[in-house]
């Protein structure tokens, strides 16, 4: 395969542009929550294509503990919406004031 | 692995036990449930043993962890933050009727992290530390399940967690790219012999790992989330906040840029000038405006870190040994004076205006009097700790001779004669207004212990400050 | 023939990517997220990462999404209401950061696309097979291993604290 780096680079980049956006644009917490784990993947797709040609094998290893932290995190946060949805009482995710100063 | 790197990780396996120990008493035990902040206590101060029984320096683990001076002094401050924590959550959580366990467990597991990053001499271990800390704390923070302010202060801390570790990520990603590893000295050796695939990415890497420290520290603009985040939070936990994430955070952020981007600093001195003055500014001008007593220590906190960054900033030796001083210093003040906080504000958080604190001087002399002794080393008085931690930083950047540096310092300086008006509001209201209701404030005798060392560390190390010097320059020398 | 197909993939991942972030059926975003999951974990395989590839699969496409999606439906989410602002007023410091970002990347881009034109290692053939990524976490990695294991701990514990009604 002859891909270069920096081509595997940029979609690394726009993917991790598109997680930005959607955690900038959208108000639904879930939705955000999703834009963060595409963030992460762009991370780990960045970690691997360096680990190919580098040839070193740890850029695969801390993929490993990306995938960990996110597996982690996302069982707190759903955990934290679902204890956040019995408490409102309301369906609408988007009613949350994440925002509000 | 051998014993030696065992050994180098005695004091965290300590702590993880504790937790676990706490986990099993919590199913086991009915209420009343005094043991368990006996149990933690007991945990951190078998750590703090064991901390100085194994003298023992160098890197361990395949060059993960780097034990030194530097880790030890900052391994002492997070454990004394975290039993202060601990004393102060007591009366609290009585009150509240939620003594858990999983708090006290949950507080030792970051506490854990926070010494991994002081330790941390990879940035697999850095990034791992950082996750240790900060999702208990994503937990404490929503420890009140049912108050709906507690849940959304948990869910925003956690999105925009998540997102900053993203940029972190990201930065550290690139800086593998284009160094090839993840080790602090292989960075700096490809960084100094040029072995580097592309500056620009490790520039790229370094900018975007900056944008994640920016956010755990609350740097302006990234410290939008701190101030809803520490209302909202209980505030026992809002204490440990303030403090623990804030001294791991520069600690380990001074020790990335001192071992490994010191030599790139003509190209990202700007960036981090422009942060540390837009912070203190900010924070110091947006607490003038606040009487909700937890806002207001909130944005003083954002203050600090303004000051702080600017010992990043001038990243020398004598920066290095000020940062340390003013680290052990505001971790202490700050825990004490959201204690006070936490005591004060009542069933409910009904006094946490500063209305609630007129006339507390007839009311609590005491409570009054060490929040007094807080606020007065916040604002940087002498003879207090403060003042001199304030001095040490600054004058470091003053002697570099760098006229920016100098500007930087002047703005620091008219930063704190501004936060005096706010740290005396509370004082002024406490000692010369009169009291709502006369009625005794009931005090806990638990979290006496915090109040105490706080005088001590401000009053004792602001008139003798030789041993705390003497450690902080012992720290600050084995970074260089 | 792989390079077709790795570009194929890569497009293949920024559209469903894009759905996710654009839809606004929380349930189409995260079936969504599954396709784009996949797409990746093919990405790994033609990279040669095969371990981290079936990790994909089974941790983040399985694991991860299968509880976005109990969620989603757990708590009934409705699509969001077409709204007339696209920016929350009050984001606008994350356009900083975003600005920052692209930025950053530009210049990387920008200045670093000579020496970024390498070609792979040559010695790297079958370096992400279970057997080395396994040897590297149980050997120089042992530490970042037991930590991860105290973080899956404490969400474990979080969890169970944070979502059960009465403990």
């Amino acid at each position: 395969m002859v891909v270069p780096l920096y081509h595997i680079l940029a979609f690394a980049g726009l993917l991790f542009t598109i997680g930005v956006v959607g955690v900038l644009f959208r108000r639904n917490a879930i939705i955000v929550f999703m834009s963060v784990e595409i963030m992460l993947n762009a991370v780990n797709l960045a970690f691997v294509a360096f680990s190919r040609y580098h040839g070193n094998v740890n850029g695969q290893v801390f993929v490993f503990f990306i995938m960990t932290l996110a597996a982690a995190e996302v069982a707190v946060g759903l955990a934290i919406i679902v204890s956040l949805f019995r408490n409102l009482r309301t369906s609408d995710i988007s009613e949350i004031r994440l925002m509000k100063h | 692995m051998s014993w030696s790197d065992l050994n180098s990780t005695l004091p965290e396996l300590a702590l993880a036990v504790t937790a676990l120990i706490l986990l099993i008493l919590e199913v086991v035990k009915e209420p009343p449930r005094a043991q368990f902040a006996w149990t933690a206590l007991g945990g951190i101060a078998l750590a703090l043993v064991l901390e100085f029984a194994l003298p023992i320096e160098g890197q361990f683990y395949n060059g993960m962890i780097a034990l030194d001076h530097f880790s030890r002094f900052l391994n002492v401050i997070f454990m004394i933050t975290a039993a202060g924590a601990v004393l102060i959550a007591v009366p609290y959580l009585r009150k509240s009727l939620e003594e858990r366990g999983e708090y006290y467990a949950l507080l030792l597991f970051a506490t854990i992290g926070m010494m991994f990053m002081a330790k941390a001499h990879d940035l697999t271990i850095l990034f791992l530390g950082l996750e240790l800390l900060s999702i208990p704390l994503y937990i404490l923070v929503g420890f009140y399940r049912h108050r709906v302010r507690s849940n959304e202060a948990s869910l925003k801390y956690l999105l925009l967690g998540a997102f900053s570790t993203g940029f972190f990520l990201f930065g550290i990603a690139l800086l593998y790219g284009s160094t090839g590893a993840t080790h602090y000295d292989a960075i700096r050796q490809a960084i100094v012999s040029d072995g580097q695939l592309s500056p620009a990415m490790t520039l790229a890497g370094f900018g975007l790992l900056l944008v994640g420290f920016a956010f755990k520290v609350a740097l302006v603009p990234f410290h939008m989330y701190a101030p809803d985040v520490y209302e909202g939070a209980p505030t026992a936990i809002t204490a440990f906040l303030s403090t623990g994430p804030k001294v791991a955070g520069f600690a380990a952020f001074l020790k990335v840029i001192i071992t490994s981007f010191a030599v790139t600093t003509q190209h990202w001195w700007g960036i981090v000038w422009v942060l540390a003055a837009l912070t203190m500014t900010v924070g110091n001008v947006t607490a003038i405006r606040q009487d909700n007593l937890k806002r207001m220590l909130a944005f003083s906190s954002v203050a600090h870190a303004g000051y702080l960054a600017v010992a990043v900033l001038v990243g020398t030796y004598d920066s290095a040994f000020g940062m340390m001083f003013y680290l052990a210093v505001y971790a202490v003040t700050t825990l004490g004076a959201f204690g006070v906080v936490a005591l004060i504000e009542g069933e409910e958080e009904t006094s946490l205006e500063i209305d609630g604190y007129r006339g507390l001087a007839r009311r609590s002399p005491f409570l009054a009097a060490i929040f007094t002794l807080a606020m007065v080393s916040l604002a940087g008085f002498p003879p207090t700790a403060g003042f001199l931690g304030k001095y040490f930083v600054f004058s470091a950047a003053v002697d570099t001779g760098n006229t920016w540096n100098i500007w930087l310092v002047v703005i620091a300086i008219l930063n704190s004669l501004i936060s005096v008006y706010y740290y005396l509001r509370p004082v002024v209201a406490m000692y010369m207004q009169e009291p709502a209701d006369e009625t005794p404030l009931p005090m806990s005798r638990v979290a006496v212990p915090v109040f105490l060392v706080l005088v001590l560390i401000v009053l004792g190390f602001g008139i003798f400050p030789m041993m705390l010097v003497k450690s902080g320059v012992a720290a600050a020398g084995s970074l260089f | 023939m792989t390079t077709i197909l790795f570009y194929l993939f890569s497009a293949l991942l920024l559209g469903a990517a894009l759905f996710v972030v654009l839809n606004r059926n929380p349930i189409y975003s995260v079936v969504g997220l599954v396709f784009a999951f996949m797409n990746l974990a093919a990405m790994y395989f033609l990279l040669e990462a095969y371990f981290i590839g079936v990790l994909q699969v089974l941790v983040y496409a399985g694991a991860i999404m299968v509880l976005f999606l109990f969620v989603v439906m757990l708590l009934n989410v409705q699509p969001d209401r077409p709204h007339p602002g696209l920016i929350h007023p009050d984001r606008w410091w994350f356009g900083i950061m975003a600005l920052i970002f692209v930025s950053l990347f530009l210049l990387l881009i920008g200045q670093g696309v000579r020496a970024l034109l390498t070609s792979p290692a040559e010695d790297a053939a079958g370096m992400g097979s279970v057997a080395d990524v396994g040897e590297a976490l149980f050997t120089s990695f042992l530490l970042p291993f037991e930590i991860a294991s105290l973080l899956l701990t404490v969400a474990l514990i979080g969890t169970v604290f944070l979502a059960k009604k009465k403990v």
